[in-house]
């Protein structure tokens, strides 16, 4: 049986095809079967990990608490210089142009992606707005939420900051961003299951070495990612600590 | 374990030279300036302390919102942010709270290095490792105005009951 590696769902539609040459990779480096296994939505990636059937994530870090504290995985590396950032965009003829002045029954359009939507609900907490007194309808995708906010059938979206700057040019020039967040220790981790357990050293010193080796670097080129850096076990609780207070 | 007062015993005139007196015995004098710093749109203030109130950690936003150097604050206790117009009250809540495992927030008026102040909405959790609490995560965002306003006459009336 190989072992199976999934992506966060919230992995930029034009690096999918990067993690399945990583896959490849990585079996030729480790010699152990690997299988690709995508999903959808988190909350069928969820029942994949409460089911067992993942061995090896790159999970978003609202999933890191439960992957780490209850599933007992390890993390093995985080993304060089990429952190998760959230942006709060609207339509370019929405008339504010700054958060305080948000108004209740604000209608917010979002997507599944965990991280994003708790820090775009955070950066609209100096307009005291909260998911008690506004009206948050969820989509699929970011070009989704972009697409109700071109069509005005929603006042603001909550975008990963990444996915909006892959919107087109011509999209974003019929949107504005209200706000970004700068907060830089979020980001997404690799985190290996305890069926890897004995492999776990082997992981992480190849991921660290990546980019130093051409082929290597290629791959993390295809996944959109500069290189990897150690993630000890201390770093993710840190990041476990710090998401719940989000 | 032992239990951390933070009252602040001395408090004289606003806008002057102040002297402020802590639970440790120690004391400083700062002047007190009535002006606000606004918290920077977007970001989070984050510091680590140990379990006893000792700074062990703060990211930059902290740094930048507090007037200190990160040598200044690193082994410090996090009193050295306290405000005089904060009720002891407020705070013996939120370690009663952390010290039992529990996540505390509230809003906080916090004192700079230059006597101005600014103010956060503050999430204080326990860090537990292996079963045991060994320090302190406190993330502060920017809070209503609201809020803030609320917050202002609640803790002059409790500083008020408090003498």
């Amino acid at each position: 049986m190989p072992f199976v590696l999934s992506v966060s769902p919230d992995f930029t539609p034009k690096h999918i095809a990067g993690w399945y040459v990583f896959n490849t990779w990585l079996q030729r480096q480790t010699e152990l079967a690997f299988h690709v296994e995508l999903y959808n939505s988190f909350i069928k990636q969820r029942e994949a990990i409460a089911a067992d059937e993942i061995d090896l994530i790159y999970a978003n870090p609202y999933d890191a608490a439960m992957l780490v504290r209850e599933k007992g995985f390890v993390a093995l590396a985080a993304p060089l210089n990429k952190a998760d950032e959230a942006v709060i965009v609207c339509n370019n003829n929405y008339p504010i142009d700054a958060i305080e002045n948000l108004q209740t029954d604000l209608s917010i359009v979002t997507t599944d992606d965990p991280d994003v939507h708790l820090m775009g609900m955070m950066m609209l907490e100096p307009a005291d707005l909260n998911a008690d007194n506004t009206n948050i309808q969820e989509k699929d995708s970011y070009v989704l939420v972009a697409k109700q906010l071109l069509q005005q059938k929603a006042d603001i979206g909550f975008f990963l900051k990444e996915a909006y700057y892959d919107l087109s040019a011509l999209i974003r020039d019929e949107l504005r961003v209200l706000i970004a967040s700068e907060i830089f220790v979020i980001r997404h981790i690799l985190l290996a299951g305890p069926k890897l357990q004995q492999h776990h050293q082997q992981l992480e010193s190849l991921l660290v070495n990546m980019q130093d080796n051409p082929k290597g670097a290629d791959v993390l080129k295809t996944m959109g990612l500069r290189g990897w850096e150690t993630q000890t076990q201390e770093d993710t609780e840190f990041m476990i600590d710090l998401m719940d207070t989000l | 374990m032992e239990t951390i007062d933070f009252q602040l015993i001395t408090y004289l005139e606003r806008n002057i030279d102040m002297k402020l007196h802590y639970y440790d015995g120690t004391d400083r004098v700062i002047n007190i300036i009535d002006q606000e710093e606004p918290f920077p749109d977007g970001r989070l203030i984050v510091s680590r302390t140990d379990t006893m109130g000792i700074l062990t950690h703060c990211n930059q936003s902290f740094i930048d919102m507090s007037g200190y150097t990160e040598e200044e604050l690193i082994g410090k206790n996090h009193y050295i942010l306290r405000h005089p117009d904060m009720p002891a009250a407020a705070f013996k809540g939120l370690w009663s709270t952390v010290k039992e495992g529990g996540k505390w927030d509230g809003y906080v008026k916090n004192l700079r290095k230059d006597g101005s102040y600014y103010w956060v909405h503050a999430v204080v959790i326990p860090n537990v490792r292996n079963g045991n609490i060994v320090g302190y995560t406190s993330v502060r965002r920017k809070p209503s105005r609201k809020k803030i306003n609320q917050c202002i006459s609640l803790y002059a009336e409790m500083l008020a009951e408090e003498g």
